[in-house]
């Protein structure tokens, strides 16, 4: 089969600059081959490429006393203690899962699990960060409605079958997530310190050997997809989502980890986006080799298939791996036992060039180096992000009762029950999940070495599209504090950013604006950033997303019965940590309740004060790990009315009072959302006093539980004063409702 | 008491059958692979949870072929206990050792929560530890967890006290609100929800002990060891 001639129009269908195609031409020696073309385009795109953002991610903080694996591998990997570690990553899956919702976000789990067995760590839990457009849109709410029930069984199926638990994560609903839905998928995995596997090909004739399914035509160029923006024929891509086999993937699982007990591999790495071509290509720029294979070896699905096919190929669940000459045997014999396929395809050689063969002939000759680290780098120009009217809009109808309000922020799809979503996860399997869905921060024991993590997602749009830097750090300090809550020490972040088109001047400063704030802010928590994804032209018909850069911070404690956000026991003091707080009319113009009562977004984020955030954050750790936090939990979207009702919906239905003396407007007081924020309620007020005061941190006596609703009151006057019963029926029916609407 | 857990490609709660029974039972626990044609000096069986090989089929429909469900029968003709959780449940009645059959949750979901279990008969090695009526508290994941049977097979089930469990608010529209049943010897048991993961405070609860427990007491019972 003769392949195309490389014309101008084929290599600007490959979305490769004129530039580009001179600089490979200058890499070979030679004009590519139409393979060689397609290769390049898939490792030198955004997606795998990061050339646009690799320059200012430069920025983040990397290194940290308990970090093993910064980025640049499959995953990150941390110090868990005593022998063991975790390895941890999010991604996204964006792109797919608007064309496909179900493949889509199904394929999007099993790729980051790869990510993390890859490495040799079995993945014990899954965290998933969603956006959606809104439910109850005239025009495009069924849509919106078919994407997030679409979305959401693609991450049951796969996690359920696989058997990694799903315990966390984020949903939120933004218009200017109509056509562009976020899929972002956290992974981590435990092994042992000194099991981890590295994505290298070493070893000058070491057979690579392909594990797993074999390649069909599905998922090709599915990373180029991913660079570029939707328009009216996106849907036609369909072909491009690939479909995702969470049994096969789970047999990978156990052979994968079984074969590297034997001894005998030298590296693995997954095929996720641009498949074969990536595996190789990376696999031996990192081992400073070359790779040769031989395509008429590699198992294939489809009869016919050229060699740009194959490489190109996003077929899910393989593996490419490096053993040691002479023990092929083992490790394949290992993977028959699991009935996969496992073949030699190929070998490590000394040369430093990718080379592909078919039926013995050169098709494809690459410098490893070149292809897979070279790619442009671009200094995009950025200007000023837009901005937000700085005033709130005069003609806003006036506000309702606080009552009705708080239970319409409770009814909001942001912020009411998700347990809808959750309930389809099996968030338990592996019998480690401490504490899961709905929590603050989600927590996993670790059998092996009776430690714990905890692990939460956090990203606000909103936020960042007000101000990109104060957002991203605004982010970066509420997963903090999500882990701080549940008595966890931060320690490492892994993050996935979000953005729209980076060729435009004003989209390029949101990113260049975010990745700052999260950098000055992650090195203020000590929480270095070991690996992550970046998703730009998240962009249909030119509208943009807002900029949504979305922060995993991983923590570490001790096991044991954790401390949840609702009140167990009538009678406790309630203690808000870190006091009222402040606010103006410009910050309010963030919150939940601007968006849910007013329809309206304007202003500034919230006002973060890093250095009483952290004072804040090992307060309450240290209360917690003194065991005298009864219950715990952050005040963050609708603030401290939506926090205090949120505390009473535990099973026993214990309510609360709570009276301040505060010179805010009742609104502001109930509702804003500045940050440094923790609502506990204890036996011991004095010594969780005394713990805060050594942290010079106020603990404000706000009230008292007990069986009888909620109240809140200001200045002697009653501001709401609700039944249990009533918060409880309309925060756990509100999403079902409006997905059957 | 030496409990075996049959490892299917797909399971996914053989690891957690093992740790309940190992760690918080105190018993000892061995996989026993699926291509295996022998269980081995075990006392009883457990087919764990999961997806055995991938159930895009039918849960259990691939399974029952195994050849170590041919053992698992032997075992159960010759009076050997055999607890199936959820996905065991389903390869026990597609191997025609229960009755009945599990088709989708009437919501057309998976279902992960917790619920309510009332204890039906005390008369079994699974549940003689149990107090009568007792109820328990253990979690629920399946997506296909709706027991059916016809009107005759669910009057003799429970004309002949063989279920074992019923949801106090039945989550999946199973018939009856059947949650666990017996065969007719009483040493076969099949059950949607997961005991194994209710067997220790850090879990939530304890309650699926008593299930494990009632084992080793029958089997005390049955062949007293020094």
């Amino acid at each position: 089969m003769t392949s195309p001639a490389v014309t101008p129009e084929i290599v600007a269908q490959h979305q490769l600059t004129e530039a580009e195609f001179r600089k490979i031409v200058g890499i070979l020696g030679r004009e590519p081959n139409h393979t060689e073309l397609g290769i390049f385009s898939v490792m030198w795109s955004e997606h795998c490429s990061y050339k646009s953002s690799r320059l200012h991610l430069k920025k983040l903080p990397t290194r940290g006393k308990l970090v093993v694996q910064g980025p640049g591998e499959n995953a990150g990997i941390i110090d868990a203690g005593g022998g063991y570690v975790i390895a941890f990553k999010i991604e996204s899956h964006n792109h797919p899962s608007f064309i496909e919702p179900f493949q889509g976000a199904a394929t999007g789990v099993g790729g980051i699990l790869r990510d993390i067995f890859t490495m040799g760590a079995r993945p014990i839990a899954v965290l998933d960060s969603l956006r959606f457009g809104p439910l109850d849109d005239p025009q495009s709410g069924r849509r919106n409605r078919r994407i997030l029930q679409g979305v959401v069984a693609g991450i049951a199926h796969y996690g359920n079958c696989f058997g990694v638990p799903t315990v966390g994560g984020e949903c939120v609903f933004e218009a200017c997530y109509d056509g562009n839905p976020l899929v972002n998928v956290f992974a981590l995995g435990v092994a042992k310190k000194e099991d981890i596997f590295y994505a290298r090909a070493a070893g000058i004739g070491n057979p690579v050997i392909y594990v797993g399914a074999k390649t069909g035509r599905d998922g090709i160029h599915g990373a180029s997809m991913a660079s570029a923006e939707f328009t009216e024929e996106s849907k036609q891509k369909r072909p491009n989502v690939q479909v995702g086999d969470p049994f096969l993937e789970k047999l990978l699982l156990e052979a994968c980890l079984e074969a590297m007990q034997t001894g005998a591999i030298v590296g693995i790495q997954d095929m996720g986006a641009a498949g074969l071509t990536c595996s190789t290509c990376e696999m031996g720029s990192r081992g400073g080799t070359g790779i040769e294979i031989e395509l008429d070896l590699v198992p294939q699905r489809e009869t016919g298939m050229t060699p740009y096919e194959i490489m190109l190929s996003e077929s899910q669940e393989r593996m490419l791996l490096v053993a040691e000459r002479g023990r092929e045997e083992e490790v394949v014999r290992v993977f028959r036992k699991w009935g996969l396929d496992a073949v030699t395809v190929g070998q490590v050689t000394a040369d430093g060039k990718l080379r592909v063969k078919q039926h013995g002939r050169v098709v494809a000759e690459i410098p490893n180096r070149e292809l897979a680290d070279e790619a442009p780098l671009y200094d995009r120009p950025h200007t000023e992000p837009p901005r937000a009217p700085q005033r709130p809009p005069v003609n806003h109808p006036p506000a309702p009762d606080s009552a009705a309000a708080l239970l319409a922020l409770l009814a909001s799809p942001d912020i009411c029950s998700k347990r809808y979503i959750w309930e389809q996860y099996d968030y338990q399997v592996r019998t480690n999940t401490i504490a899961g869905p709905g929590a603050d921060a989600a927590i996993m024991r670790i059998k092996e070495n009776g430690a714990s993590v905890a692990m939460s997602l956090d990203g606000n749009g909103r936020y960042c599209y007000l101000d990109p830097r104060a957002g991203a750090m605004l982010a970066v300090a509420e997963c903090c504090r999500n882990l701080s809550t549940v008595g966890a020490e931060p320690v490492a972040a892994t993050n996935c950013l979000n953005f729209g088109n980076p060729e435009r001047p004003e989209i390029m400063a949101q990113l260049v604006e975010a990745i700052e704030g999260m950098a000055e802010a992650c090195r203020f928590f000590e929480t270095p950033i070991t690996g992550g994804n970046v998703s730009l032209y998240n962009e249909t018909l030119g509208e943009g997303i807002w900029p949504t850069p979305v922060i995993g911070v991983v923590g570490l404690l001790k096991t044991g019965a954790p401390v949840t956000r609702e009140f167990k026991t009538a009678g406790r003091a309630v203690i808000l940590l870190g006091g009222v707080g402040r606010c103006d009319e410009t910050q309010f113009g963030a919150t939940q309740y601007a968006k849910t009562i007013w329809h309206d977004l304007w202003g500034a984020p919230p006002a973060l004060d890093m250095d009483l955030e952290k004072r804040v954050q090992a307060a309450i750790r240290e209360i917690v790990a003194a065991g005298l936090a009864e219950s715990a939990h952050d005040l963050s979207d609708g603030g401290l009315a939506v926090a205090a009702a949120e505390c009473c919906l535990g099973r026993e239905g214990v309510g609360v009072a709570l009276h301040f003396e505060s010179d805010l407007c009742s609104e502001h007081l109930l509702f804003h959302e500045g940050p440094s924020r923790i609502l506990i309620s204890t036996g011991s007020p004095d010594r969780v006093t005394e713990i805060a005061a050594r942290h010079g941190v106020e603990a404000l006596r706000a009230g008292i539980t007990m069986n009888a609703g909620l109240s809140i009151g200001n200045r002697g006057t009653a501001l709401l004063t609700l039944p249990v019963d009533k918060l409880h029926a309309i925060y756990e029916g509100a999403l079902e409702e409006q997905l059957r609407s | 008491m030496k409990f075996g857990v049959i490892v299917f490609p797909g399971s996914n709660c053989d690891h957690d059958a093992w740790f309940a029974v190992n760690r918080n039972l105190g018993q000892p626990a061995e996989f026993i692979w699926h291509d295996s044609a022998t269980l081995g000096d075990i006392d009883a069986v457990i087919l764990p949870g999961g997806f055995a090989h991938g159930d895009y089929l039918r849960c259990g429909a691939i399974a029952k072929f195994s050849p170590v469900m041919q053992a698992v029968r032997r075992f159960a003709g010759d009076g050997g206990p055999v607890l199936g959780i959820c996905n065991g449940f389903q390869i026990l009645v597609e191997a025609g050792m229960l009755p009945g059959a599990l088709m989708r949750n009437r919501s057309l979901k998976f279902i992960c929560r917790e619920v309510r279990l009332r204890t039906g008969t005390l008369d079994s090695p699974f549940t003689a530890a149990a107090g009568r009526g007792q109820i328990l508290r253990m979690p629920i994941a399946h997506g296909e967890g709706c027991y059916v049977a016809d009107e005759h097979t669910l009057d003799e089930l429970e004309s002949d006290d063989r279920v074992a469990f019923r949801y106090v608010e039945n989550p999946n529209g199973s018939m009856r609100d059947i949650a666990g049943i017996l065969n007719a010897r009483r040493n076969v048991l099949g059950l949607m929800p997961h005991p194994e993961r209710a067997t220790e405070p850090l879990m939530g609860s304890s309650d699926g002990l008593v299930i494990f427990r009632s084992m080793v007491m029958a089997a005390q019972l049955a062949a007293p060891r020094l």
